[in-house]
């Protein structure tokens, strides 16, 4: 009757280790994000928020609890496992957007691609379209350094989700963008939401970001709080 | 091909690096291809002996001589076609800077054991018939700008006095490598001189040159030779005209051995400088290591694109290294004159020259890789920001 969650995680726990001292990060974190949510993880510095996106991403290993991700129980996979379900699976937005200096716009969006059997002509027709969507089509062999932070960010996006994958993570994505361009990215944002489906799981300091997800988790001290906005009625 | 074009283009971000690094992998290629072009012209001599020519020293010391009579005694024996007496003279022309090697030989003996030295039949026949006439190579001929006819003044230091000789042949190479640096006169010059002036050093011969039939026998026949003249004033020593040669060489081995330590010292200094440029390359990409791995990419792909581009910047600086080496081996060789007979960038060394290359490249991107293999994701994120 119930459709899976896109993120299942129980009583998951993390801690990090410095000069011999454990300090907590997370604990016992039990949260659902349904399929197709779109989540802003809010909470001061030191709370836990990054950590949290970065083991639902698959890019950080948690050492207790449960964490089941776009189907997959991610704390059994293998490294190698791993990286391949998070080029299955994941869509990755930075805060600075990440892309390699040296290729295009166009071959920064083919770069996930490579990883899958697609042919040659098949990755071009993808890479034109996501470019498409995200108002770039016109700037594809421009290379980073030509591009505005949010025209980067745009091609970030695109990157993101030319694998089509379940999941958008997105850490602090207007967080180097003045307003307008944020604006813009929250707005491209709503949109794989909405028209795409994806599910976003999105960390931020600015409330303003955060008020465009559908719900919103307080992190505080490596625990959840509560929920400061929840998702429309038949969405959680 | 996705893969090509990521890593040239990295090989290029850094443009000024990029050329200092080739800048530097160019004169050490360089330097590394002359100086074992230095080595084999140390061991040209060597390397162009033939197997079917033995040398008869005496067995006491190379600077003692030996009886002429022996010439005839080793010539009867069996397996020996062909003996010829060779001493070296040691003249100075003009100044002593200028060296080259002055032999007095039996000449028709000789010369016909050494078909490597190409002479004009006619020019041959003008050297037999003087008694001062002398044979001298392409290379001597054209570093002193002498010419047929000329006389050529040496002052003898071993043989003392002046001597002159004239100018009769000039031999070719039959091969790049063949030495034409060398001046040959007639032995019997040299002897009726010496009994004249000083009977009690005639009638000798520095070495003896014995050509064998078979080269088979030449092991036994050296054996046979020595046996004969054992138990007399003068035992003789006879090998082969390689183990002659190398025996030579051997006594200048601690310049070899320096040379040769000194030409991979090159190597290991343009190592370094190779592994600083790779390991600030690597230091500075974390982040985008972080986030192909992120991406998906594994382990194998980072290492591609870090042992890409070393070897990309290796190779490109070893061709220019490889490209350099002969014009500059070309000026060097003319410059030392005939101090080096031959000096010739054999294949050997360019094939030396890129293995180094090869091994530079590889070296130098192993710790980056290693590192970039092992970063993880989350804290090489933390690195751009």
């Amino acid at each position: 009757m119930s459709e899976e969650p896109a993120v299942a995680i129980r009583r998951l726990t993390k801690a990090y280790r410095r000069g011999g001292q454990v300090v907590p990060v997370l604990n016992d974190i039990t949260l659902d994000i349904p399929a197709g949510d779109y989540v802003a993880l809010m909470g001061p510095s030191g709370s836990g928020k990054s950590t949290l996106l970065n083991l639902i991403a698959g890019i950080d290993r948690a050492d207790g609890g449960e964490l089941r991700v776009a189907g997959a129980d991610i704390n059994m996979l293998d490294e190698a496992e791993l990286a391949d379900w998070r080029a299955r699976s994941v869509g990755f937005i930075f805060q600075f957007y990440n892309l390699m200096p040296v290729l295009t716009a166009f071959e920064n969006v083919e770069l996930p691609l490579l990883l899958t059997g697609l042919s040659r002509g098949e990755r071009h027709s993808r890479v034109e379209a996501a470019l498409e969507m995200v108002g770039l089509a016109d700037r594809m062999e421009h290379y980073p350094s030509e591009l505005s932070g949010g025209q980067q960010q745009r091609v970030a996006i695109a990157r993101a989700i030319i694998t089509d994958p379940v999941i958008l993570v997105a850490d602090e994505p207007t967080g180097d963008l003045d307003r307008a361009s944020a604006d813009d990215i929250l707005a491209l944002m709503g949109r794989l939401n909405t028209e795409l489906g994806k599910t976003i799981i999105m960390v931020t300091h600015d409330p303003y970001a955060a008020q465009r997800a559908r719900s919103i988790r307080q992190l505080e001290k490596g625990e959840l709080r509560g929920t400061l906005k929840a998702a429309p009625e038949g969405k959680s | 091909m996705y893969w090509l074009k990521l890593t040239l283009r990295n090989a290029l971000r850094h443009k000024l690096r990029t050329l200092l690094t080739l800048l530097g992998l160019l004169v050490a290629i360089l330097s590394f291809g002359l100086l074992q072009t230095v080595v084999d012209a140390w061991y040209t001599g060597a390397n162009s002996a033939a197997p079917d020519r033995l040398v008869t020293r005496n067995a006491v010391s190379l600077v003692v001589p030996l009886p002429i009579h022996y010439r005839d005694k080793i010539r009867g024996l069996d397996g020996v076609r062909s003996v010829a007496a060779a001493n070296w003279f040691a003249g100075v022309y003009q100044e002593p800077k200028n060296f080259f090697p002055q032999f007095a030989i039996d000449a028709a003996p000789y010369l016909a054991m050494y078909p490597e030295y190409r002479i004009d039949s006619d020019q041959l026949r003008e050297f037999m018939r003087d008694r001062k006439g002398v044979v001298i190579g392409r290379k001597l001929a054209d570093t002193y700008g002498l010419k047929l006819g000329d006389v050529l003044p040496l002052r003898g230091t071993i043989f003392a006095g002046n001597w002159e000789f004239v100018i009769r042949a000039i031999y070719e190479g039959a091969t790049p490598r063949t030495d034409t640096s060398q001046m040959f006169f007639h032995w019997q010059y040299l002897d009726e001189t010496l009994r004249a002036k000083a009977p009690q050093r005639s009638s000798m011969s520095g070495v003896f040159v014995v050509q064998v039939t078979d080269i088979s026998r030449a092991a036994e026949i050296s054996a046979e030779i020595d046996a004969m003249f054992r138990n007399s004033p003068a035992e003789t020593l006879t090998e082969t005209e390689q183990a002659f040669q190398i025996g030579f060489i051997k006594q200048t081995e601690a310049i070899v051995i320096a040379i040769r330590i000194v030409s991979f010292v090159v190597i290991f200094i343009i190592l370094a400088v190779m592994a600083n440029t790779m390991a600030m390359t690597a230091r500075e990409r974390i982040a985008e290591y972080a986030t192909l791995k992120a991406l998906g990419f594994g382990p194998v792909f980072l290492g591609g694109l870090i042992y890409g581009e070393s070897l990309a910047i290796a190779l490109s600086g070893a061709a220019l290294g490889i490209a350099f080496t002969f014009p500059v081996a070309g000026w060097f060789g003319a410059k030392m004159g005939t101090l080096f007979p031959v000096f010739e960038v054999s294949n050997e060394t360019v094939w030396l020259q890129l293995s180094c290359a090869v091994v530079v490249g590889i070296t130098a991107a192993l710790l980056p890789a290693r590192r970039a293999a092992r970063v993880r994701i989350v804290e090489g994120l933390r690195a751009i920001g």
